[in-house]
C-alpha cells in the first residue's frame, strides 16, 4: 500500500515538474511564470483542484512516442477566487512549448463542459506555441472543439482569456470568442499570421511586439481589454476583475459590503460641465465620484477613448458604466467606440448587470474614413445593443445629446428605465449653430440675424426641458445628487422583469 | 461704521476679509473677472460685480472699474487686500475723489514708502538702522577699497542695474574688493550695458524678520511684535512664524520702536509692515516698508488674539486703536505655510486645472485654514498660484510645528500639482525644528532642488504597519463577497511580504480590537484605527502615536503620502512575493526620452519632424491651456524619433507628445 501511495506521489511530482528544470529556467528568464505558478497567484491559497494530471498524448509520429510528459502541456481544474468557484486552464510553455494536442484540447473541453454544467466562469491562461504540428489534423480538431464550446458557453458563463505568451494562428480564435482578453506587456503576443509570413507576403518588416503585442492590441486593434506590466500584476488584477462578475447567467452579479453612503453628495459635480460649450471635461471624474469608493475598473482605456466603459459598484452591486468622453474627439461616436461599447453592453445584458450611461455626445464622427469604413453598420451595433438589453438601464445626460447619437445612447425610446438630465443638458437634433445654418439658410449673409436666431434656438432647444415636457426625460436632476438618484433608481429596478420576443437568435448587424 | 464695503481682490484674502466683515454685520461686495465667475469669493460675498476679462490689468488692476462698482453697489469703503492695487497711491486718491473710504494707509504714506531708495534715505535720516553702504556709484577701484573699509567687511559689490545674481560679488578683504570690482563691472557691462557699481555691507546667513504696526487717525501707532519669514524660495516667502525663534525681548522692542518711528515719520495709519534683515549676531537693518495687509498677517493674529482686518476697517471708519502698546500680549506660537498650485518636483512649475478633490483638514485643534478655492474649482494661469494658507497655533513652537505637520498630512488635493510635500518636508527638517533659519535655508536644505523625501528607518516601519492595516481591511472585505462556496470560503493569511522597490520585508498582521497588530523586525506595532474604504485619508495610532496618511490604491499596491514622503508598497502573499522576484524589472515606461505635456491642454502645433535634430532651447511644440499658448522647448540636444500626438489633440498632463532617439 505504502508503495502505491509513493508511486502516486512520484507521478504527481513528475507532472508538476512540467518540462523540467532547464525549460522552467528558460521560462523564468523570459520574465514569465510557469503554468502552475500562475495558478498559485491567481487562485485562493490551496483551493486548486487539478484534473487530468496524468493525461498524455497518444501520438507516435515524428518521435513523439517516447516524449510523453504527464499533463501534456496544460494544467486544468477548478478553484476559488475569494471563495467563488472558477474553472481554469493554464497552458504550460515548458511542455512541448504549450502546443495544443488532441489530448491537451480534451482537457480544456472537459473543464469547459463542467463549468457550463455548474455555472462558473472559465479562465484561460494562454501560453502556447500553437498546434502540435506532429499530430496534424487531430490538433486542429482539438482547436475546433474548444471553439465550439466557447460559442456554446458564450452568454452562459463568463469566459476570460489572459494571454501570457505566444498565441498565434488559429489559436487566437478561442480567446477571440471569450468575453474579455487581457495581455501581459512584452511577453505576450497574438496574431493570425506571424512576422515571417507578413514579410514574405506583404514585404512589411514588423516585430512580434509591433504586430501583436499587448500595446498594439490595447491601443490599436482594441482586441485586448487591458495590458498589464507583468504576470503577477495581471493575475492579481484578474482576481479583482472576477469579483465584479456573476458566476453565470443564472446567478446575480456578486455584491460585497461597502461603507460608501448611497446618498453621498458631490457638490463639485455642479461645476463639472464648463461654462463654455467648446471646453471639454473628464467624464471619468463623474464615474469616479458616482461609483462606490471611487473604484472603477476601466476596460480598453487606451482604445477608442471617446467612449469609456468599465465596471464599478453601486451600493455594493456591480454595474457597467458606459460614458461618452468629451476629452477625446469631443465624445463623438465613431466605428471603434461603437463596437467597443456595444460589446460591453451586450456582456452586461447577458449577465444581468445593470447599465449606467452618461451621455455627452455631439453626434457621429463625420468623414469618408467613417462612412467608407461602415459607420452605418458599426454604429448600429451600439444602438442595437442598448435596444435589446433588458437589464436595468439608467441614463444621465450631462451636456450634449444631439441627433441620432442621442437616440443611441440608452435613450428613453430604447426602453431606458430611468432617464435623467442635468440642467446643463442640451437635447436637440444638433447644436444651435448648425441648426440655424440649415433652417435659416437664407439669412446666412446677415451676421446679426444668424446670431439672433442662434440665440433663439439655444434658448428654446439647448436645454433639457423640451425633452422633459414630452416625458423623454424622467427628471432634471442636480449634478451633486447624481449618485443618490442613480442608486435609488437601481434599487427600484432591482426586480425588473422584461423579456424580448422568442427568437432562435437575433441578427445584430455584425 | 460702514454698512457695506467692497473687496478689491480675489482668492483667499478676499474670502478672509468677507468673513470678518460679515461678523461685524457689514455687507460685502466682491469684484471678479470673467475667469472668476464661479470663484469662492464671488459666492461668499453678498453681491458681486464683474469688472473685466481675466488678465489682471483688464480687471483687478482697473481703478475706474472698481470705483464704478462702488458707485453701483453703494459700497462706502474698499479693502484692497494685498497685491493688485493695495500699494498703488492712485487708488486711494481715486476713491477719495469718489467719496469712498480706503481701508488702508493714506496715499502719501504709500507713495513715500513705495520709492525704495527714498524710503531708505528717510529711514537713515531719522536714525533707523540701515545696511551700511554707499548709495552712489563708485568711480574706481581705489575708491571702492576706501568705501569698503568704511562700510566694514564683508561687503557686497553690486551692479546698479543688477538682478538675478549677476554683477554681484562678495568681498572679505581689500584684495577681494579689487578683484570683485573688476569682475562685477565687467559682468554688469555685459549683462545690463551699465557698469555702475555700489557697495554695501554683506549680511551672512541673513534672516528676514518684520514688524507689524498699526496706526489710527489720532496719531496712535503701536507694533504687534515680529514675524520671521526667513524660509523663502527665490524671494517668495513659504513659511512664516510669530514670534521669531531668534530674537529676544530687547531686540523686539528696539525693532518695534524703529518701526513705529518710521510709521510716524510718514503719517501712517492702518496696518503696515516694516521689514528688516537680521544678521546672525542679532543686528538688524531696515529693508523696506509694506503699506498693506501682509499675506502672513494671520500668524500675528494668532499670537495677539486680534483681528487685523477688523481693526483696519474700524480705523478707516474713524475709530481709534482699541489697544495701547502696553496692552499688546504675545501668547503661544503660530506658523503659516503657503499652499501653492505648483509642482515641487518640476522645479515649481505652476500647475493649472480642475481641483477634482479639495478637502482641507476639518476641525483640527489649533489649525486655521484660509482658502480661496473649493472642490470643483478651477485653477487658472492668470493669478498668483497660492490657493490657501495653513496656520497652526500652539502653546509652544514645538506644538505649533506638530500641528502644522498633522494638518499638512491631512490636506487632500487632487487634480492639480501642489507643494504640500515640499511644505511638509520643509517643516519636518531637523534644522527647522531647531529654529536655525536664514534666507538660504531652502537652498541649503534642498541643494539641487526638491526631489522628494526618503523616509527614516522608523518612519518606514510605521508606514509599513499602516499599509499592512489598510491591506488587511481590503483583503477581509474582498473575502466577504457573496456567492461563495458554502464552507469553502477563503482563509485570510496573517503572513505577508511587503515589496518596497527592489526589497522585500516579511511581516504578519493579526487582527485586534479596533485595529491590528503588525509584527516585523522582531517588534510588534499596534495600529488602532479604521480606514473607511475609498477614503483618501487614514488616521490611526501607531504604538500610541497618531498618524495621518493619505492612501491611494495604485494598481496592485498602495501609495501612502506622509510628511512629504511618497511611499509605494505592495503587500503580497508569501508565495506571490517569492514569485515576484522572477518578474523582470520594468520601471514603468522610461519617460526621459519623451516630451510630456506639462499640463492638460490642446496641442496647437508640433514644430519638429521625426529624424530632425534639435538643440536645447529649441521650440518643439505649443500647448494651449486656459487660452494661453505655452511653448515647450527641448531640454537637450538630440534627435526626434517619433511624434506621439498630432496638433488638435487634447492632452492630459504627462501625455507624451514626442519621443527623442
Amino acid at each position: 500500500m505504502q508503495d502505491i501511495l509513493r508511486q502516486l506521489e512520484e507521478k504527481r511530482a513528475q507532472a508538476r515538474a512540467g518540462g523540467g528544470a532547464r525549460r522552467v529556467a528558460a521560462q523564468h528568464a523570459k520574465g514569465k511564470l510557469t503554468a502552475r505558478e500562475r495558478i498559485d497567484v491567481l487562485l485562493d491559497a490551496d483551493s486548486f483542484e487539478e484534473y487530468d494530471m496524468f493525461v498524455e498524448h497518444r501520438s507516435a509520429d515524428f518521435g513523439l512516442a517516447d516524449q510523453k510528459i504527464p499533463g501534456d502541456g496544460v494544467v486544468t481544474g477548478w478553484g476559488t477566487i475569494n471563495g467563488r468557484k472558477v474553472f481554469i486552464f493554464s497552458q504550460d510553455f515548458t511542455v512541448f512549448g504549450g502546443a495544443l494536442s488532441e489530448a491537451h484540447a480534451e482537457k480544456i473541453c472537459k473543464i469547459m463542459d463542467q463549468a457550463l454544467k455548474v455555472g462558473a466562469p472559465v479562465i484561460g491562461l494562454n501560453d502556447s506555441g500553437g498546434a502540435r504540428i506532429q499530430e496534424g489534423v487531430a490538433s486542429l480538431a482539438g482547436y475546433a472543439q474548444v471553439f465550439q464550446r466557447n460559442v456554446l458557453a458564450s452568454g452562459v458563463i463568463p469566459q476570460i482569456s489572459l494571454i501570457m505568451g505566444p498565441c498565434a494562428g488559429g489559436a487566437v480564435y478561442s480567446p477571440a470568442m471569450t468575453d474579455f482578453i487581457f495581455m501581459v506587456r512584452d511577453s505576450s503576443y497574438m496574431f493570425v499570421t506571424g512576422p515571417d509570413v507578413v514579410k514574405t507576403v506583404t514585404h512589411e518588416a514588423v516585430t512580434h511586439e509591433q504586430l501583436g503585442g499587448a500595446s498594439t492590441h490595447s491601443t490599436k486593434s482594441g482586441i485586448a481589454d487591458l495590458a498589464f506590466a507583468n504576470d503577477i500584476e495581471a493575475l492579481l488584477q484578474l482576481r479583482r476583475f472576477v469579483d465584479f462578475l456573476p458566476t453565470s447567467n443564472r446567478a446575480k452579479a456578486p455584491a460585497r459590503p461597502t461603507e460608501d453612503l448611497h446618498d453621498r453628495i458631490e457638490t463639485s459635480l455642479d461645476t463639472l460641465v464648463p461654462a463654455s460649450p467648446n471646453k471639454s471635461y473628464d467624464i471619468k471624474e463623474l464615474i469616479h465620484k458616482v461609483a462606490d469608493e471611487g473604484d472603477f475598473f476601466e476596460l480598453q482605456p487606451d482604445y477608442a477613448g471617446n467612449i469609456v466603459i468599465g465596471f464599478g459598484r453601486l451600493e455594493g452591486q456591480t454595474v457597467g458604466f458606459v460614458a461618452n468622453q468629451p476629452m477625446v474627439l469631443a465624445g463623438c461616436l465613431d466605428i471603434a467606440s461603437s463596437i467597443k461599447a456595444a460589446r460591453f453592453v451586450r456582456f452586461c445584458d447577458c449577465f444581468d448587470i445593470p447599465i449606467v450611461t452618461f451621455v455627452d455626445v455631439p453626434g457621429f464622427l463625420p468623414g469618408t474614413a467613417q462612412e467608407h469604413g461602415g459607420i452605418i453598420r458599426h454604429g448600429a451595433k451600439l444602438l442595437y445593443a442598448f435596444a435589446e438589453a433588458t437589464v436595468p438601464k439608467v441614463t444621465v445626460i450631462t451636456r450634449k445629446a444631439y441627433g441620432g447619437a442621442y437616440d443611441v445612447m440608452s435613450s428613453k425610446h430604447l426602453r431606458g428605465d430611468v432617464n435623467y438630465a442635468w440642467p446643463t443638458a442640451e437635447i436637440a437634433v444638433m447644436g444651435p449653430k448648425g441648426a440655424v445654418e440649415i433652417i435659416f439658410r437664407g439669412d446666412l449673409g446677415d451676421r446679426q440675424k444668424v446670431a439672433d436666431r442662434t440665440e433663439d434656438y439655444r434658448r428654446k432647444f439647448a436645454s433639457p426641458f423640451i425633452a422633459a415636457h414630452r416625458g423623454f426625460i424622467d427628471d432634471v436632476i442636480m449634478p451633486h445628487s447624481t449618485r443618490r438618484r442613480i442608486c435609488r433608481a437601481l434599487a427600484m429596478l432591482r426586480d425588473k422583469k422584461l423579456e424580448n420576443p422568442w427568437k432562435k437568435h437575433d441578427n445584430i448587424p455584425l | 461704521m460702514f454698512s457695506k464695503i467692497l473687496i478689491a481682490n480675489r482668492g483667499e484674502i478676499a474670502c478672509r476679509i468677507i468673513r470678518t466683515a460679515r461678523r461685524m454685520g457689514i455687507k460685502t461686495v466682491a469684484v471678479y473677472s470673467d475667469a472668476d465667475a464661479d470663484a469662492l469669493h464671488v459666492r461668499e460675498a453678498d453681491e458681486a460685480v464683474l469688472i473685466g476679462p481675466p488678465p489682471a490689468v483688464s480687471s483687478y488692476l482697473r481703478i475706474d472699474a472698481i470705483v464704478k462698482a462702488c458707485k453701483e453697489t453703494g459700497a462706502e469703503a474698499v479693502h484692497p487686500g494685498y497685491g493688485f492695487l493695495s500699494e498703488n497711491p492712485a487708488f486711494p486718491k481715486a476713491l477719495e475723489k469718489a467719496k469712498v473710504a480706503f481701508i488702508g494707509p493714506p496715499a502719501k504714506a504709500i507713495a513715500a514708502m513705495g520709492d525704495k531708495i527714498a524710503a531708505k534715505k528717510l529711514a537713515e535720516k531719522i536714525g533707523i538702522n540701515t545696511i551700511p553702504g554707499h548709495l552712489d556709484a563708485i568711480a574706481d577701484v581705489a575708491s571702492a577699497v576706501k568705501i569698503a573699509r568704511r562700510v566694514g567687511y564683508p561687503v557686497m559689490v553690486k551692479a546698479a542695474a543688477g538682478g538675478g545674481g549677476k554683477g554681484m560679488r562678495v568681498a572679505r578683504n581689500d584684495a577681494e574688493v579689487r578683484e570683485g570690482f573688476r569682475l562685477a563691472a565687467g559682468e554688469a557691462k555685459a549683462s545690463f550695458g551699465d557698469d555702475r557699481l555700489f557697495i554695501e555691507r554683506y549680511i551672512e546667513e541673513p534672516r528676514h524678520i518684520e514688524i507689524q504696526i498699526l496706526g489710527d487717525r489720532s496719531g496712535n501707532i503701536i507694533h504687534l511684535g515680529e514675524r520671521e519669514c526667513s524660509i523663502q524660495r527665490r524671494h517668495q516667502k513659504i513659511i512664516e512664524e510669530a514670534p521669531s525663534p531668534f530674537i529676544d525681548a530687547a531686540t523686539r522692542e528696539a525693532m518695534g520702536q524703529q518701526a513705529v518711528a518710521l510709521a510716524r515719520a510718514v503719517g501712517y495709519t492702518s496696518a503696515g509692515t516694516v521689514e528688516f534683515v537680521v544678521d546672525q549676531s542679532g543686528r538688524f537693518y531696515f529693508l523696506e516698508m509694506n503699506t498693506r495687509l501682509q499675506v502672513e498677517h494671520p500668524v500675528t493674529e494668532a499670537v495677539t488674539g486680534l483681528d487685523l482686518v477688523e481693526i483696519m476697517i474700524r480705523i478707516a471708519a474713524g475709530e481709534n486703536l482699541p489697544l495701547r502698546q502696553t496692552d499688546v500680549r504675545l501668547t503661544g506660537w503660530a506658523i503659516e505655510a503657503r499652499l501653492c498650485a505648483e509642482d515641487p518636483l518640476r522645479n515649481f512649475l505652476p500647475s493649472i486645472g480642475r481641483l477634482t478633490h479639495y478637502r482641507p483638514p476639518m476641525d483640527m485643534e489649533g489649525i486655521r485654514i484660509d482658502s480661496g478655492v473649493v472642490e470643483g474649482g478651477e485653477i487658472g494661469i492668470h493669478y498668483d498660484p497660492m490657493i490657501a494658507k495653513l496656520i497652526a497655533f500652539g502653546r509652544s513652537r514645538g506644538q505649533a510645528i506638530a500641528r502644522l505637520r498633522a494638518a499638512l498630512d491631512a490636506f487632500h488635493i487632487r487634480g492639480i500639482s501642489h507643494n504640500m510635500s515640499f511644505l511638509a518636508a520643509t517643516v519636518a527638517t531637523r534644522r527647522f525644528a531647531s529654529g536655525r533659519l536664514s534666507t538660504n535655508f531652502i537652498d541649503e536644505e534642498f541643494p539641487g532642488g526638491f526631489s522628494g523625501v526618503r523616509p527614516s528607518v522608523e518612519l518606514t516601519r510605521q508606514l509599513l504597519a499602516l499599509a499592512a492595516a489598510v491591506h488587511r481591511q481590503c483583503i477581509e472585505r474582498e473575502a466577504s463577497i457573496d456567492g461563495q462556496l458554502v464552507g469553502h470560503g477563503p482563509r485570510i493569511p496573517e503572513d505577508w511580504v511587503a515589496v518596497l522597490g527592489d526589497g522585500q520585508r516579511s511581516l504578519s498582521v493579526a487582527p485586534a480590537a479596533e485595529g491590528c497588530d503588525v509584527a516585523m523586525d522582531d517588534r510588534v506595532f499596534t495600529v488602532r484605527g479604521h480606514w473607511t474604504f475609498g477614503s483618501p485619508l487614514f488616521s490611526a495610532s501607531v504604538d500610541g502615536d497618531m498618524m495621518t496618511v493619505q492612501v491611494q490604491r495604485r494598481r496592485i499596491g498602495y501609495r501612502l503620502l506622509h510628511a512629504g514622503v511618497e511611499f509605494d508598497v505592495m503587500l503580497l502573499a508569501e508565495r506571490t512575493a517569492e514569485l515576484w522576484r522572477l518578474m523582470p524589472k520594468k520601471r514603468g515606461r522610461d519617460t526621459t526620452q519623451f516630451l510630456l505635456s506639462p499640463m492638460p491642454g490642446l496641442l496647437k502645433t508640433v514644430a519638429v519632424k521625426p529624424g530632425q535634430d534639435v538643440k536645447a532651447g529649441e521650440e518643439l511644440a505649443v500647448v494651449e491651456a486656459m487660452k494661453m499658448e505655452n511653448i515647450l522647448r527641448s531640454d537637450r540636444d538630440g534627435r526626434i524619433a517619433r511624434i506621439h500626438a498630432q496638433p488638435g489633440a487634447s492632452l492630459a498632463v504627462d501625455q507624451p507628445i514626442l519621443e527623442f532617439v
